[in-house]
């Protein structure tokens, strides 16, 4: 690393104004300085809309500067960005592959753009097809990946010429629990074995944790910079582990402790609560429960500055304590609850593949039921023969007592449902998308402007009512789809990767009220790739090559990761267990 | 730092990124259904419609005859319309069916041959009822003028035959000379306005799709941060359906040649250039709306209304610009296709005039330079 | 059945919305269809105005004279040169200066006064067929009145029959009334179908399809609702085009509006159903408007707007009578330009039935299917 004396990229007061047509402006960056020093790891993290891709395309070159200096391997970008371009390696937030070439002509395409020498790419391909191991998929069209192969692709295209840098944006969204530890080696390897520095932006905290040096970026600002060690040290004698009273089960105990206004963060952790209190002296916690020290995460600290920021003032208002009803007390303990999805051997096949093989499980009314699963396991297969979108090859589902695909439309009145990425008209404004899904659903007269009401003020959407739900910014959007989705007040509700690419706080206030409408006794049927958020879930099935691998409550699955080496698995490391063992072993095989 | 390289290195270094470029199209276009759709599929349906279904020719008409004279005179005028190729023709038996036809377009006009025919025209004051329906102002003529030379035709018989009292006068008679399509044959000027068509769907149709296809994608946004420059990306994506629209043309032209048997008079070398003169120019017109709009909605579209439309109705293709009011005159010289029209018809069907030709592959000239340069301008490797 | 209704409501209110708030769209589906009637008005005629010629006189006498004021008296020809010369007639035809040449023989007033006949030779640029045959046409007309003329003055017999034609509907026979009510049914054609395409593609493109299905809507509702809708903006693009016929163009409206409209709602019907059909297939927007686009080519070429069905070879008119086009083409020619009640509609109307008929069903059951 010859020339590894200076910063590979140096920003001095960087600053990004967009006009929008509607005629506001919004300040993407203001005042933005940071480095980013040769042979390291650095991270963007930050809630949406906090800057961090237009940062990332200002060190691409991809767009002008309206304030600052920013250079990039020494280089002013603004002046000749071809110069940056031709050096380093990007990787946009949607990689666009073409998806009608195949694995191989795309890395061809990439290195024939790059004027990789023949001989170089003898030598390169074989490890970047090791590395990314997509060696059998090289005639296979890019379209026809699973979403996690195309994101290794996307990265083997921008190596297939060593870069003096990389960037990186959200390079692991949608990308389920073992495909992103793949990417992860990759990128660590770079870094460690070949000094390559390396950018990128992510919306996992626990990626942050990994890297050299974080950057947190809030709404155009920088709120805090240096090595992850830092922000988490903020959270430090601060954090707490806590037990939910008995009887309670950790997501339920959770409200209890975010009413208190000392309390910045609370959730849940492997059965316990974690809990991040501000400064002010432990008063005696509700239900007296004991608060015991606990390690400090980089995402404790990363809460504790998103708090004192928003108290700061200027901004969007963090979840506010919202004035929910009071919960009606559930009608009956979960176990005598009866079960309103209940699925049968369900089998779905396309052509000669087997999407979905034999599942089966019930859900019981006011559950929470989560789905997980590595990308193509089946879960939006099966997702969507819940929800009569898809029929059934073979075996029985009911859904509030019903097929929703051969039974009568006016089932489908008991279930709301939020698709992958929130589907709303993008033309109609806020209040139009409302008033519509309100009528599909047979609202009408005083009923419906009374539910819209409610869904204006549960949801905060007064601000945005009159905005085109094409132009909304990420977490209104998602706000919008469930609002959308919970007007008739159905039974069930199914969210499908709902949180994906969520910023912490959003995925925070969207727990929050799934928590509460469970407490409502709606049945909540979601999919994540967030091990974390399964943590909410009252029982989780594991889900892979379309048979379900496990079943059960959070505990009963983690302890399924349960090792000598490794005697308190996370969710996510029972999650790899599970599958690495189904896949290494002969047989699927059945949990409880 | 990297040191300079010869600037033949870097020369050498841009050819690659433009092969490859190249190549990535090409390997769209044949994977894609709906450029196969375009590109293809089309240019082959239009050929064959515009040969064997469309013809402006008036043929085949259906009118009725309701002759109420059963002379000799009478029974002439008759045949000689149901010998002619232009109709089809069916006797009627009265005034009142000869209406109900009409109304119901079973026949386009009626020939109404009075039952004093033969009587009078022997004294010379003879006249024959030409019903037609007006509603196709075209064929209603072609049926008037008809008859007219019928009755001239049996006129001159009569002449001849020394009976009629026309014979003592003169008169002036007409003469034509269709030059360059001696067949009158709607196909002569039909299919080269054909290859228009097709040029111009292939160069701005699918050239602007596919370039606001990769922005919607976001594949551009890749490509950017690689040291393709903008003119790399540009040549990419002119070359492949450049040539695309080639095999067009050269398909239209071999349909014209042997299924059609339209005569081409001109030279190869002349088609071929001004071919390629407007061939740029629907491109660079395709890269143009597309760079400006980034959505493949809106780029169709608006690409349909701007090239495809005025090419069919202002391009002299079907309808003459000689016999347009003047304003629409005026607007039709700024259709580029008016220009390829014009040396098209007269490579096909009169020969390399020059005179013709060079100012009109001028004019193309300017219009591909300005609209590549604009092109050129509108496409940056920024966002947003 | 009432909440059906409601929802249908709801979802023609959200198309209408979704199609009138984007100012791009609404003057695309607006303002285009006036443009095109009155740019086509003009630009889409047959009929000869000032159409150029160039003169050879080699008599130059009173007769050859008098021939040639009565051509450009006529409107149709417009004189742009006097040629002294044969040699000077290749050029101008060769550049397209001229569309004709008309040369006097020298000897034209000596023959005509001797009784014999004068040639009048014309020679027509025939790049155009169509033009040039229109061409002589005209020229043959002005010398038949010339004939006419010479013999009144000379006191020569009249020819024994004379011609009288008639043209119903059209006396003039102008040919933009032909054009321009064919005009509404093509134009609203191109629209609604892509319309109805474009807007259940979009929402599969969008993921908003899957949003709709899972609420109460069956497919019959989600079909109505999206079919309405581009119906409704057919009829009102039909209306302007019908305005721009009567107000603009000064085209005698012969008929009655309500079997216009009743006519026009059945090839609307016809129309979406063939939109829905395509949207059933394609999967993306793009694929739903190029196959809405090499659909409408063979549909709008073979239905008569441009060239009469009747000169068609038999295989290709065949084909028309699935076109439900052609039919509409007629039926406002017939209620337009002759007046027609229903009852002379029906042979236009029964077929348009059957075509809407066809296409709804398949479309819905390829919406089933798709389903998939």
């Amino acid at each position: 690393m010859a020339a590894a004396a200076g910063p590979v990229i140096r920003g001095r007061g960087l600053g990004k104004t967009f006009h929008r047509k509607t005629g506001e402006t919004v300040q993407a960056l203001d005042e933005v300085s940071f480095e980013v020093a040769a042979g390291s790891l650095t991270a963007l993290v930050g809630p949406d809309g906090g800057g961090k891709t237009t940062l990332i395309r200002l060190v691409a070159g991809l767009m002008g500067l309206d304030r600052g200096e920013l250079t990039v391997l020494g280089v002013d970008v603004g002046a000749d960005p071809q110069a940056v371009q031709d050096r380093i390696g990007y990787m946009p937030q949607k990689f666009g592959l073409y998806e009608d070439l195949t694995v191989q002509e795309n890395l061809d395409l990439y290195a024939d753009l790059h004027g990789v020498p023949a001989a170089d790419r003898r030598r390169q391909y074989p490890q970047l097809m090791e590395m990314t191991a997509l060696e059998p998929f090289t005639r296979r069209l890019a379209g026809q990946l699973s979403g996690g192969m195309k994101q290794k692709l996307g990265l083997a295209c921008t190596l297939v010429r060593a870069p003096a840098l990389l960037l990186l944006d959200e390079p692991t969204v949608g990308v389920d629990p073992l495909s992103r530890r793949e990417l992860w080696d990759i990128i660590d390897a770079l870094v460690r074995d070949q000094g390559l520095p390396v950018l990128l932006s992510t919306a996992y905290l626990d990626e942050a944790e990994r890297c050299e040096h974080v950057v947190v970026l809030r709404q155009g600002k920088v709120l805090a910079q240096g090595p992850p060690a830092q922000v988490r040290a903020l959270a430090a004698g601060r954090t707490f582990l806590t037990t939910p009273p008995a009887g309670q089960s950790a997501r339920e105990a959770l409200a209890g402790f975010l009413d208190d206004p000392a309390v910045i963060d609370a959730s849940p952790d492997g059965g316990r609560i974690r809990i991040v209190r501000d400064g002010s002296p432990a008063p005696p916690s509700p239900g007296a429960a004991v608060l015991e020290p606990a390690t400090a995460r980089f995402e404790d600290g990363f809460m504790m500055l998103l708090q004192a920021a928003a108290q700061r003032g200027g901004g969007v208002p963090t979840p506010a304590a919202e004035p929910s009803p009071p919960p009606p007390a559930a009608t009956a303990s979960p176990e005598r609850r009866e079960p309103v999805v209940e699925v049968r051997d369900l089998v779905r096949r396309f052509g000669a593949f087997v999407a979905v093989d034999q599942i089966s499980f019930d859900v019981r009314r006011g559950e929470i039921f989560g789905l997980l699963g590595p990308n193509g396991a089946g879960k939006t297969t099966t997702f969507r023969m819940l929800c009569g979108l898809l029929s059934a090859s073979g075996g029985t589902l009911r859904v509030a007592g019903a097929d929703l695909r051969r039974g009568a439309a006016s089932a489908r009145q008991k279930i709301g449902y939020v698709a992958q990425k929130f589907s709303l008209y993008g033309q109609l404004s806020v209040e139009e998308n409302l008033d519509f899904f309100a009528s599909a659903y047979g609202l009408h007269g005083e009923r419906r402007r009374e539910r819209i009401a409610w869904a204006m003020t549960q949801f905060e959407l007064g601000p945005v009512a009159h905005q085109l739900g094409g132009q909304l910014a990420g977490g209104y959007t998602q706000r919008l789809a469930m609002a959308a989705a919970l007007l008739h007040q159905p039974q069930i509700l199914f969210l499908d990767e709902a949180t994906s690419g969520a910023d912490p706080l959003a995925r925070r206030e969207f727990w929050g009220r799934i928590t509460d409408l469970a407490r409502q006794g709606v049945t909540i049927i979601v999919t994540t790739h967030f091990m974390a958020e399964a943590e909410y879930c009252d029982r989780i099935a594991i889900l892979d090559s379309g048979r379900v691998l496990a079943e059960g409550a959070p505990a009963e699955i983690r302890a399924l990761g349960r090792t000598a080496a490794n005697p308190e698995p996370t969710m996510e490391d029972a999650f790899i267990a599970v599958i690495e063992q189904a896949r290494a072993g002969p047989a699927p095989r059945q949990a409880a | 730092m990297n040191a300079p390289r010869p600037q033949s290195g870097r020369l050498v270094a841009k050819l690659r990124r433009i092969r490859a470029l190249i190549g990535k199209e090409g390997r769209q276009v044949m994977r894609d259904p709906s450029s196969f759709a375009i590109g293809v599929i089309l240019p082959l349906m239009l050929i064959l419609l515009f040969g064997y279904g469309m013809s402006l020719d008036v043929r085949h008409t259906p009118i009725g005859v309701l002759r109420q004279d059963p002379a000799r005179d009478a029974r002439e005028i008759e045949a000689s319309f149901r010998l002619s190729p232009y109709f089809r023709t069916r006797s009627i038996g009265s005034m009142a069916e000869a209406q109900e036809l009409m109304q119901s377009h079973a026949v386009n006009g009626v020939v109404l041959i009075p039952p004093d025919f033969s009587r009078r025209a022997a004294q010379g004051d003879a006249s024959l009822q030409i019903l037609v329906d007006g509603v196709d102002g075209n064929t209603a003529r072609i049926i008037e003028a008809y008859a007219g030379a019928a009755v001239a035709q049996a006129g001159v018989r009569r002449a001849a035959e020394g009976q009629g009292a026309a014979a003592s006068g003169g008169q002036a008679v007409v003469v034509s000379q269709l030059w360059f399509n001696s067949a009158n044959d709607s196909r002569y000027f039909l299919v080269p306005g054909l290859i228009v068509l097709i040029i111009t769907l292939i160069g701005a149709f699918m050239t602007s799709m596919v370039v606001a296809r990769e922005w919607e994608r976001g594949t551009f946004e890749a490509l950017f941060v690689t040291p393709v420059r903008v003119d790399e990306i540009l040549i990419g994506k002119v070359t492949p359906y450049f040539l695309l629209g080639l095999g067009g043309l050269l398909l239209c032209v071999a349909a014209a040649r042997f299924l059609f048997h339209v005569p081409f008079r001109g030279s190869i070398p002349a088609l071929m250039g001004a071919s390629m003169l407007y061939l740029l120019v629907s491109v660079a017109g395709g890269l143009l709306i597309s760079s400006g709009l980034k959505s493949q909605f809106l780029a169709s579209q608006v690409t349909l209304v701007v090239t495809f439309m005025p090419a069919l109705m202002l391009s002299g293709f079907i309808y003459d610009l000689r016999s347009v009011p003047a304003p629409v005159r005026l607007i039709s010289y700024l259709v580029p296709a008016r220009y390829y029209v014009t040396m098209l018809q007269t490579l096909f069907l009169a020969g390399d005039v020059w005179s013709v030709i060079l100012p009109n592959a001028a004019v193309l000239a300017v219009v591909a330079t300005v609209l590549l340069a604009l092109a050129r301008r509108a496409t940056r490797k920024t966002l947003g | 059945m009432l909440a059906s209704l409601r929802r249908i409501l709801a979802l023609i209110r959200k198309e209408i919305l979704a199609v009138l708030k984007d100012p791009r769209t609404r003057n695309m589906m607006m303002i285009q269809p006036v443009l095109q009637c009155v740019l086509f008005g003009y630009a889409a005629t047959l009929d000869l105005n000032n159409a150029p010629y160039a003169a050879f006189d080699r008599d130059r006498s009173a007769a050859s004279s008098a021939l040639l004021a009565k051509l450009d008296g006529s409107g149709v020809f417009h004189r742009i040169a006097n040629l002294t010369r044969a040699a000077d007639m290749a050029p101008l035809i060769d550049t397209r200066r001229a569309l004709i040449v008309v040369q006097i023989d020298p000897n034209f007033q000596r023959n005509l006064s001797a009784g014999r006949d004068a040639p009048v030779q014309v020679i027509a640029d025939g790049r155009n067929s169509n033009t040039a045959g229109s061409a002589l046409g005209y020229v043959g007309a002005v010398v038949d009145s010339f004939n006419s003329d010479w013999r009144r003055d000379h006191g020569l017999p009249q020819p024994p029959v004379k011609v009288v034609p008639r043209a119903w509907y059209n006396a003039n026979l102008e040919t933009r009334w032909n054009l321009i009510p064919a005009l509404v049914g093509t134009i609203t054609m191109m629209s609604t179908m892509m319309l109805a395409a474009l807007s259940v593609a979009r929402e599969r493109e969008e993921g908003t399809f899957d949003q709709l299905l899972v609420t109460p809507f069956t497919p019959v509702e989600i079909m109505a609702g999206k079919a309405i809708p581009a119906m409704l903006i057919g009829v009102v693009q039909a209306t302007n085009a019908l305005l721009v016929a009567q107000l603009w163009f000064r085209i005698p409206f012969a008929g009655s509006y309500v079997t216009l409209y009743v006519g026009l709602i059945l090839f609307l019907l016809a129309a979406v159903g063939l939109g829905l059909f395509v949207s059933s297939i394609a999967a993306t927007m793009q694929q739903a408007m190029l196959y809405a686009f090499v659909l409408m080519m063979p549909f709008s070429l073979l239905s008569g707007l441009t060239t009469p069905i009747s000169s068609m070879p038999p295989l290709i008119q065949d084909f028309t009578l699935i076109n439900p086009l052609r039919y509409a083409i007629d039926l406002v020619h017939r209620v337009y330009l002759e007046g027609a009640g229903l009852d002379r509609l029906i042979p236009d109307l029964w077929p348009m039935a059957i075509i809407a008929a066809a296409n709804l069903t398949a479309a819905a059951w390829m919406f089933r299917n798709r389903l998939e």
